[in-house]
């Protein structure tokens, strides 16, 4: 799970009150002071390119001392950019190397400005991961070799609006700070400035800081009941709170510097609050939380406002609901981003089949970002025009020489380039998702429930509009499954298909899941990313061979799950039992996939449990609902 | 040269230090991998390692070659006589290959100085080069590109590296020991490459309090001090070191008996590993893991140690068992002691 800065009000939904708004940029005030104080604590900003943010940024850059660098670094920038390489214009006009510093060394002693994080590639991050971790940044490129001391502190700016739209883990996961802007309004809050001269004390005082054992104590344990597994986090805070310490003029950081550690270092990070059941309920407070991002807009909004594409949207406005009391029971029942965060879950899951890179990329595309260049052939990938130059450039001398020795060579040649030189640039695309629906016709339970299904079916495809998504349908009754719909980007037709599915017999789950596996493994050959959406209520009564025993039935549905689980791709079991049973969950378990009742009673028990449960006062604005 | 954490302050993850020590002693063992967690110390231990390791004898080439072999001598070394090779103690390299590092910086290249200013074609050793002997560390295995990938495997299979450009040819000597780390999260390991790691080891964050404060705690103080806390570890450091050379001088004396050896393939069997490297890595790891123990033969309890680190990368995947293939080993451990 990608846990991302609890922002830090409802956000959207309601204007925020202005001294609500006044509170949250005091907070940032702080962030970033800290950040300031100690850049190596690194800091992921959350917000959108607008106002707050520059002036967050510029509140940020006047408070540090002049020299130091500040350096912005795109999102698409290469491995090359960054750790430096030859400099091919001065190398071939001086005839000798001549090494260009990469934007990581170039930065040693100040801050690199992450613009875009959210889209940085993985292998950018694994540069920048490495500089924090070592403080010197390797050059192994171009025929050099050298080894470049980068104290640096990174801030990245975290424009992800979505769950599975976050810097890469890689990155995350070394920067201690996360602050969201979300709701933080400078105007109307006196002293909103940063003290360049405050903040330059700190800086010196920091070294004579120290924590005593009873404060590394409790952001150990903070981080423990926050559920985080790094044990960088804790690490990060104590830093954190030294760097509050420092800037309260105190050599041994106190019971407030220690708070504040944990709520801008370790909270952002908690994967559970204390007081919560361990047992599993992650989704439950996850999905509690995404309720307060303010994602409620999408969930209220039908997706009919699109208008990129006229056809589709007229063929959508079908899919607005016959039965409000249907799809309200639905909705009840699916937690608003339920797609985003399966997506998320997919990424992060592998498909074996895939091979050493993430599932969410097609094997060699050629259109995408650009990640990188190797030796190749420009008649299959596209050429790399300067990378071919570097690679010539060392050989240049040594030609001309051979040239010269041979008497036919009459024509006058600045620059030779031979095969071998040739470089070409590798793309990454991104696949697209197909989500794979499997639904229980069965009269057993379903029968009863069928009506709510379907409306939970429409709610999932709405969202898959609106992600533009690709689905498929297959449902299962009597002795076996069909496959009513292939992979399409029609939602009109799948609609279609869902209202006039009938229901009664028996319940072949087992055959019911291996049609979803089958269709969703087609759509990872195709290079997409497959997710399977499973309702049922898990109560198998058909075996495999179509023989009616409820012992057969279930074992064959288990083994059908556990074939789910062994291929990576992500699942989701929707109870349709009247209460949540143990088979759907059971089922579930073995698909390793996510569970949902439908709908769910739990969801005002676990508000409660929520609001109960101690923790400072950001986090009580950001996840207790009044 | 910026200090390294001391290995032997490292909190917990037995099992990462025993394989990377293993290594140390055998180097035949045929690489680790360390998959796992963030933030658990995968790329400190195996940057620690270099500290603990004894030196080696070498010749003064840039290839560092063995005096005591010289069928496995560079050509530079071949071209002098015996007495002209040179004779030095050298630390065993441990070379990190970062990411973004480029193919001719990996296999080596054109000298880039003589070939721009002389028009001269010479060779530069690359980091295979440098690794020689030694252990080259790739962190985040999974995210590097397929065809340094499979350049690495190439070379690490054959313990050469062949570089064959414009007239310029040269091969020499590249053998060491691969250690990867990374995080499944960001993808898993192609089957071609997990089954070239001798050693394979899965790392978990330490989940009672207590370790962890201590974990946090030596951090804290090492990079506030890295002199003074390096200092406090170093009689420590120094006595892992001496385990390793003294486990390295006992290494050809320590038996294996015929019973142990039948173990070990009805262990194999048992798991239906494929082929014949999972057993011998086996044999050999555990062979070291006595010598580690000043034992002089190997038996049964080396066996049971190091068959999960040896054997789980091998296993093929069964879709009906949802257990990890580390449990599946250690329940085939258990069977065959009751048995």
């Amino acid at each position: 799970m990608t846990a991302r800065p609890i922002p830090a009000n409802d956000g959207a939904a309601s204007p925020p009150e202005t001294a609500d708004a006044a509170a949250l940029w005091q907070e940032a005030l702080l962030c970033l002071s800290l950040f300031a104080v100690d850049p190596g604590l690194g800091l992921r900003l959350a917000a959108r390119a607008g106002p707050v943010r520059q002036q967050a940024l510029k509140n940020l850059r006047a408070s540090l001392p002049p020299g130091e660098a500040w350096r912005k670094l795109p999102a698409g920038a290469s491995p090359a950019a960054l750790t430096g390489g030859l400099d091919l214009a001065a190398s071939l006009a001086a005839g000798r190397p001549i090494a260009e510093k990469g934007l990581i060394a170039a930065s040693d002693g100040g801050v690199i400005v992450a613009a875009m994080a959210e889209r940085m590639a993985d292998d950018a991050a694994g540069l920048l991961a490495l500089a924090l971790d070592r403080g010197t940044v390797p050059i192994e490129r171009d025929g050099l070799s050298a080894e470049l001391p980068a104290r640096i502190g990174v801030l990245a700016l975290d424009e992800g609006m979505e769950e599975d739209e976050a810097p890469p883990h890689a990155l995350c996961e070394r920067l201690g700070l996360w602050l969201s802007l979300d709701g933080a309004d400078p105007r109307g809050s006196a002293g909103g400035h940063l003290d360049a001269a405050a903040i330059a004390a700190a800086r010196d005082r920091l070294m004579a800081v120290r924590p005593d054992e009873a404060g590394l104590e409790t952001i150990c344990q903070a981080a423990m009941a926050f559920g985080i597994v790094s044990l960088r986090a804790p690490h990060l805070a104590l830093r954190a709170a030294c760097a509050s310490a420092a800037l309260a003029g105190r050599h041994l950081p106190g019971e407030t510097d220690i708070e504040t550690a944990i709520r801008l270092v370790l909270l952002p990070r908690a994967t559970t609050l204390p007081g919560m059941p361990q047992d599993g309920n992650e989704d439950d407070l996850s999905a509690a939380r995404d309720e307060e991002d303010g994602n409620d807009a999408t969930r209220n909004e039908p997706p009919q406002d699109d208008v990129r594409d006229r056809a589709e949207e007229t063929e959508t406005g079908e899919i607005a609901p016959q039965d409000e009391t249907l799809i309200e029971a639905a909705d009840a029942g699916l937690p608003a981003d339920l797609l985003k965060r399966l997506a998320a879950m997919a990424r992060s899951r592998q498909m074996p089949a895939g091979g050493g890179r993430k599932g969410a990329f097609a094997g060699r595309a050629r259109r995408g970002r650009a990640i990188g260049t190797r030796p190749g052939d420009p008649r299959r990938d596209r050429l790399d025009l300067v990378a071919t130059l570097r690679a010539a450039a060392p050989w240049q001398t040594i030609r001309r020489r051979e040239r010269s020795g041979r008497q036919t060579d009459v024509l006058p040649r600045p620059l030779e380039i031979r095969a071998a030189d040739i470089q070409v640039r590798r793309h990454r695309g991104k696949a697209e998702t197909a989500t794979i629906f499997a639904v229980d016709a069965s009269g057993s339970a379903a029968l009863a429930r069928l009506a709510e299904a379907k409306g939970a079916v429409e709610r999932i495809l709405a969202e898959c509009y609106v992600r533009r998504d690709r689905v498929a349908l297959a449902a299962f009754r009597g002795t076996r499954a069909d496959v009513l719909l292939p992979e399409t980007r029609s939602l009109t037709r799948a609609k279609r298909c869902l209202a006039a599915l009938p229901a009664g017999g028996g319940t072949p789950l087992a055959s019911g899941i291996l049609a979803a596996l089958d269709l969703a493994k087609a759509s990872a050959r195709e290079g997409r990313t497959p997710l399977i959406a499973l309702l049922t209520d898990g109560r198998a009564n058909i075996s495999l061979a179509g023989a009616a025993g409820r012992p057969q039935a279930m074992e064959d549905a288990r083994m059908a799950a556990a074939a789910v689980r062994a291929s990576g791709i992500a699942a989701l079991v929707i109870d349709l039992a009247q209460r949540p049973s143990e088979a759907a969950r059971e089922i579930a378990a073995a698909m390793g996939a996510s569970y949902l009742a439908l709908p769910r009673a739990d969801s005002q028990a676990l508000a409660e449990l929520v609001a109960a449960a101690p923790r400072g006062a950001l986090a009580s604005r950001a996840i207790a609902r009044p | 040269m910026r200090l390294a954490f001391p290995f032997a302050a490292i909190v917990g993850q037995d099992q990462m230090k025993l394989a990377l020590s293993i290594a140390a002693v055998d180097p035949a063992i045929g690489g680790v991998l360390v998959f796992g967690d963030r933030g658990t110390g995968k790329s400190t231990a195996v940057r620690a390692l270099a500290a603990v390791l004894p030196e080696i004898e070498a010749a003064s080439c840039p290839y560092r070659c063995d005096p005591a072999r010289p069928d496995e001598a560079c050509e530079t070394c071949r071209g002098k006589p015996k007495s002209r090779r040179g004779k030095a103690r050298v630390p065993v390299p441990v070379v990190d290959l970062p990411l973004g590092a480029t193919e001719d910086r990996i296999a080596g290249s054109l000298d880039l100085e003589r070939a721009l200013s002389a028009g001269e074609k010479r060779f530069e050793p690359g980091l295979l080069a440098r690794a020689n002997r030694g252990f080259l560390y790739i962190d985040e295995i999974n995210l590097l590109e397929d065809h340094l990938v499979d350049l690495l495997l190439d070379v690490a299979a054959s313990g050469e590296n062949v570089v064959e450009r414009e007239g310029l040819s040269v091969r020499h000597p590249a053998r060491f020991v691969l250690v990867g780390s990374g995080n499944p999260e960001e993808g898993e390991l192609r089957p071609q490459l997990l089954d070239r790691f001798g050693l394979s080891v899965e790392v978990k964050t330490p989940t009672d309090l207590a370790t962890r404060i201590e974990v946090v705690k030596r951090r804290d103080a090492f990079e506030r001090d890295p002199a003074g806390f390096t200092a406090r570890f170093e009689a420590e450091n120094d006595a892992v070191r001496g385990a390793i050379l003294a486990a390295r001088e006992r290494l050809a004396n320590v038996a294996v008996p015929d019973e142990t050896l039948e173990k070990a393939a009805q262990l194999s069997i048992r798991l239906g590993t494929d082929g014949l490297r999972g057993e011998l890595t086996l044999m050999r790891a555990a062979r070291a893991l006595a010598a580690l123990q000043g034992g002089a033969e190997v038996g049964w309890p080396h066996l049971a140690e190091l068959a999960p680190l040896a054997l789980s990368h091998r296993l093929r995947r069964d879709p009906l068992d949802e257990a990890g293939s580390a449990t599946r080993v250690t329940r085939a451990v258990g069977e065959l002691a009751a048995a």
